[in-house]
């Protein structure tokens, strides 16, 4: 091995640790919560980020019921047009 | 329909436009913040997807048993809500932890588990869709594994190293933040008590649809 290979490995592993120090930090599990606890105050910084999530985890959430009860409604219409249409069939069936 | 259905689907709506007055007012979380408020929207939907999957999979193993077809209409409603309320729970979720963990996902045991449950319900979905004849009872099996899976949501964050809040979150929340989580678990229950009476209904209208048509063509 030449000298300058062997000078480039002997760097590479003595700052090995301080480039994977972030990653290894960034990895690391958060603490689990076992309870929440409302705060006093938050500093206006704090809470703009999180608006946009919480607007949208609520129109999400107003949006599917919607969309959900809508095609409820729409799927028993459809069924009792049906429903109606075969109970004259039948009435006028009988007539004849 | 029955009587209660009307009264029950306006209580139900009041409930719903005074909602976002509370959730607006509540106080934040510590370390949350503000992002915490989804956890009332949140919360209520995970337990009526787990609810779902639990009725779901009752209905199924009465029919299996019985034959009965109204426990058959009863299971075909719940896994089709348990779909609705696993992909509210499945996407609020994420929304929350982006900003609480730094990350829209986990691969943590719950909500694994969560998203095990909702694919099970769209199988039986797709197997009563698709499967032809004898389908309700595969179908059912399907279901009694959804419900199996359910207890193992739950407890799960209690046993295995996660960054999910624990189930003790429930219990020591403070009254002014109690309160309405609990407004909206009534909340959602009677929002799923009406969808189910709903659903249940729309599938009986479909076999009587279908009995007329026997008395059409015979």
């Amino acid at each position: 091995m030449t000298l300058v290979r062997r000078v480039m490995v002997v760097l590479l592993l003595a700052l090995a640790p301080s480039i994977m120090a972030p990653v290894v930090h960034a990895q690391a599990p958060a603490e689990q919560q076992g309870e929440f606890v409302p705060a006093e105050s938050l500093p206006q910084r704090e809470r703009m980020p999180a608006a946009p999530l919480l607007i949208s985890a609520y129109a999400f959430v107003l949006l599917a019921l919607f969309a959900y009860v809508v095609s409820l409604s729409r799927r028993i219409g459809a069924v009792n047009a049906d429903l109606s249409r075969l109970e004259s069939e039948i009435k006028r069936g009988n007539r004849a | 329909m029955p009587k209660w259905f009307n009264p029950a689907a306006v209580v139900c709506s009041l409930m719903f436009a005074a909602s976002p007055f509370f959730i607006a007012t509540s106080p934040d979380e510590k370390d949350l913040g503000m992002v915490f408020k989804i956890f009332y929207y949140h919360m209520p939907s995970a337990w009526m997807f787990l609810l779902s999957a639990i009725v779901c999979g009752v209905a199924s193993l009465r029919f299996l048993f019985s034959g009965d077809p109204r426990r058959d209409r009863t299971a075909v409603s719940a896994a089709e809500l348990t779909v609705l309320f696993g992909v509210i729970t499945l996407v609020t979720g994420p929304l929350w932890a982006r900003r609480s963990w730094g990350t829209w996902w986990i691969w943590d045991a719950r909500i694994t588990a969560s998203l095990v449950g909702w694919m099970i319900a769209w199988s039986y979905l797709i197997v009563r869709k698709y499967g032809g004849p004898g389908s309700d009872k595969l179908a059912a099996g399907l279901a009694i594994f959804g419900m199996a899976n359910v207890p193992f949501i739950y407890i799960s964050v209690n046993f295995w190293r996660t960054i999910h809040p624990a189930t003790t979150v429930v219990p020591k929340l403070p009254v002014d933040m109690s309160w309405r989580l609990w407004w909206c678990v009534a909340m959602f229950t009677l929002l799923y008590v009406l969808l189910l009476k709903l659903r249940v209904h729309l599938e009986q209208q479909r076999s009587r649809v279908d009995a007329l048509y026997l008395a059409v063509e015979g």
